[in-house]
């Protein structure tokens, strides 16, 4: 794997990194993916700052999610080397080559790291309430009753606190959206991944989650977010990261980027998605 | 010709049952929920193995299901019963059973051990398909929470799936109720060996045949009862307005209370 060969390069750097390590969240050094042939992701490098939010947008099939889905390991990457709060992600460096990590860590680094899919995968079977202490309680081992008084905090965060016994399918999509974000942060997680979170939500809903997504980059949450929403990468994002075909293509702070565009490829899609 | 029918026999049978004849259906029930329990666990096991990494895990499981869902279950009775202690050289199924606190007379460990093999095999298939009609999206949102493999499928898949699973679990026990009287054939006295004792003494085939198909049906009829109510019970949490049996009881009873305490 080519990712090796970089990491020897990278070695010499090792005390400036270390200094730099307590700034940086995410690290993700040309990180690449492929789907059987088909090469998703050809080499992503990005950095993100303790408490900064970076919005991901491109056009569909771009890779934006595919390399969100890698931050926490669902997706394996097949070179390159991504980085979270200093420790390479899902895999384990073995005599200069990086292979698979075992189950129970990569479980644990998971754990530190919140994701928000598009279609919510709320518990069905389980309440607002029992969602969200699932994994404190299951994974993480807090009393029962201590996770019940921080999942009811939580939920009040996100506007639910009456629905605190109500089960997925009696709420509306914005609605199990914002119970699936306080599931996430119930984890006290230092990185928040946001796949696409209002994709899947009726226009009268994006508002909601989106106001629950604002309040939490302002609070300092680190973020990376993939979305269509331009309103709000323009609001709440530090920077924005334009994909495409596997590629960052331009990388800017949002208002540089949506005032003047440095690609030509930013330029088509922009010109697209806001006309 | 209905007329040459003792119909006196068949309500003694139906309304005053003998102690033996109790017994003998109690062994049925028995050895149709301990067969039905082994085969949930083994075909979960199974279900497991076939999804496992491991190749010679789904190997397995694969062979299994081959012999068991190939071969009659009335060969598989009598293989176990006649042949596995001559096939291991040593009494693996013994004549009295000890299991400590309890023992079991050896005809009846065969017939619950092949029985339950057999289901395995079936219950592989229930499993697994209720396991795949669980949107992948469950597991992952289990693992990114940090949950392992294990506790993801035990605390957030298999309890979903259990919903998909118990309408055919229920037609399998259906099933096993009445595939307990094969057991008949290695000797054990249960439902069907009485039927047959009494006819083979009074030749009185529809009386004690049809008598006992009638107990057949009571306790199919039971149990489909019991099915429904447990169906609705794991349904009650996704429609989580709608009572569930327990509290609809609770709500049938209070107006009488309320009524009684003021009568009073």
């Amino acid at each position: 794997m080519d990712a090796s060969a970089g990491m020897g390069a990278r070695g010499a750097l090792v005390p400036e990194a270390a200094s730099q390590a307590a700034d940086v969240v995410v690290r993700a050094i040309d990180v690449h993916k492929r789907f059987g042939r088909l090469e998703v992701l050809k080499g992503i490098d990005l950095e993100v700052a303790r408490g900064a939010v970076v919005c991901i947008i491109g056009p569909s099939g771009s890779g934006k999610s595919t390399f969100l889905r890698c931050v926490n390991h669902l997706e394996k990457i097949d070179a390159g080397r991504i980085e979270v709060n200093g420790h390479l992600i899902g895999y384990r460096e073995r005599n200069g080559k990086l292979v698979e990590d075992s189950e129970k860590s990569i479980a644990r680094q998971r754990a530190e790291i919140g994701i928000v899919f598009q279609r919510f995968n709320l518990f069905p079977h389980k309440t607002a309430l029992e969602n969200i202490i699932e994994a404190p309680v299951h994974v993480r081992g807090v009393p029962r009753k201590e996770a019940l008084v921080g999942a009811e905090a939580l939920l009040d965060r996100v506007g639910l606190a009456d629905k605190r016994d109500v089960y997925p399918g009696k709420l509306s999509g914005g609605q199990q959206q914002r119970v699936a974000i306080a599931r996430a942060l119930a984890m006290n997680p230092t990185l928040m991944l946001f796949d696409e979170a209002t994709s899947a939500l009726d226009p009268e809903m994006i508002g909601e989650v989106l106001d629950v997504m604002k309040v939490l980059a302002r609070e300092g949450m680190t973020m990376i977010v993939v979305t269509h929403e331009m309103g709000f990468a323009r609001e709440a994002a530090d920077r924005i990261a334009m994909m495409d075909d596997g590629r960052i293509v331009e990388m800017g702070r949002p208002e540089e980027f949506f005032a003047d565009p440095k690609e030509e490829r930013s330029r088509q899609f922009l010109s697209k998605i806001l006309a | 010709m209905l007329a040459s029918v003792d119909w006196h026999v068949v309500w003694e049978r139906l309304f005053h049952p003998d102690e033996i004849f109790l017994r003998a259906l109690l062994t049925t029930v028995y050895i149709a929920v301990a067969a039905q329990v082994l085969g949930v666990v083994l075909g979960l096991a199974a279900a497991l193995m076939r999804m496992s990494r491991i190749a010679p895990l789904r190997w397995l499981s694969g062979f299994y299901v081959l012999i068991f869902r190939g071969t009659p279950l009335l060969v598989q009775i009598f293989f176990v019963y006649y042949g596995v202690n001559l096939l291991f050289g040593f009494a693996l199924i013994p004549t009295t059973v000890n299991f400590g606190l309890f023992t079991m007379d050896g005809a009846v460990f065969a017939g619950i051990l092949a029985l339950g093999l057999n289901e395995g095999a079936y219950m592989r298939e229930i499993i697994r398909a209720g396991i795949d009609a669980i949107d992948k999206g469950q597991m992952e949102a289990a693992r990114s929470l940090g949950m392992r493999q294990g506790l993801a499928m035990r605390r957030i898949v298999l309890p979903q799936a259990a919903r998909v699973i118990v309408p055919p679990l229920g037609n399998e026990f259906n099933a096993m109720i009445k595939n307990t009287s094969l057991v008949f054939t290695i000797g054990v006295y249960e439902m069907f060996s009485d039927a047959e004792i009494h006819y083979s003494q009074t030749f009185q085939p529809v009386e004690f045949f049809g008598a006992v198909a009638i107990w057949y049906l009571v306790l199919t009829s039971v149990w489909t009862v019991i099915q429904a109510a447990i169906e609705r019970k794991l349904a009650a949490s996704e429609r989580a307005d709608e009572l569930t049996l327990w509290e609809r009881m609770v709500e049938a009873w209070t107006p009488v209370q309320a009524w009684a305490r003021g009568a009073r």
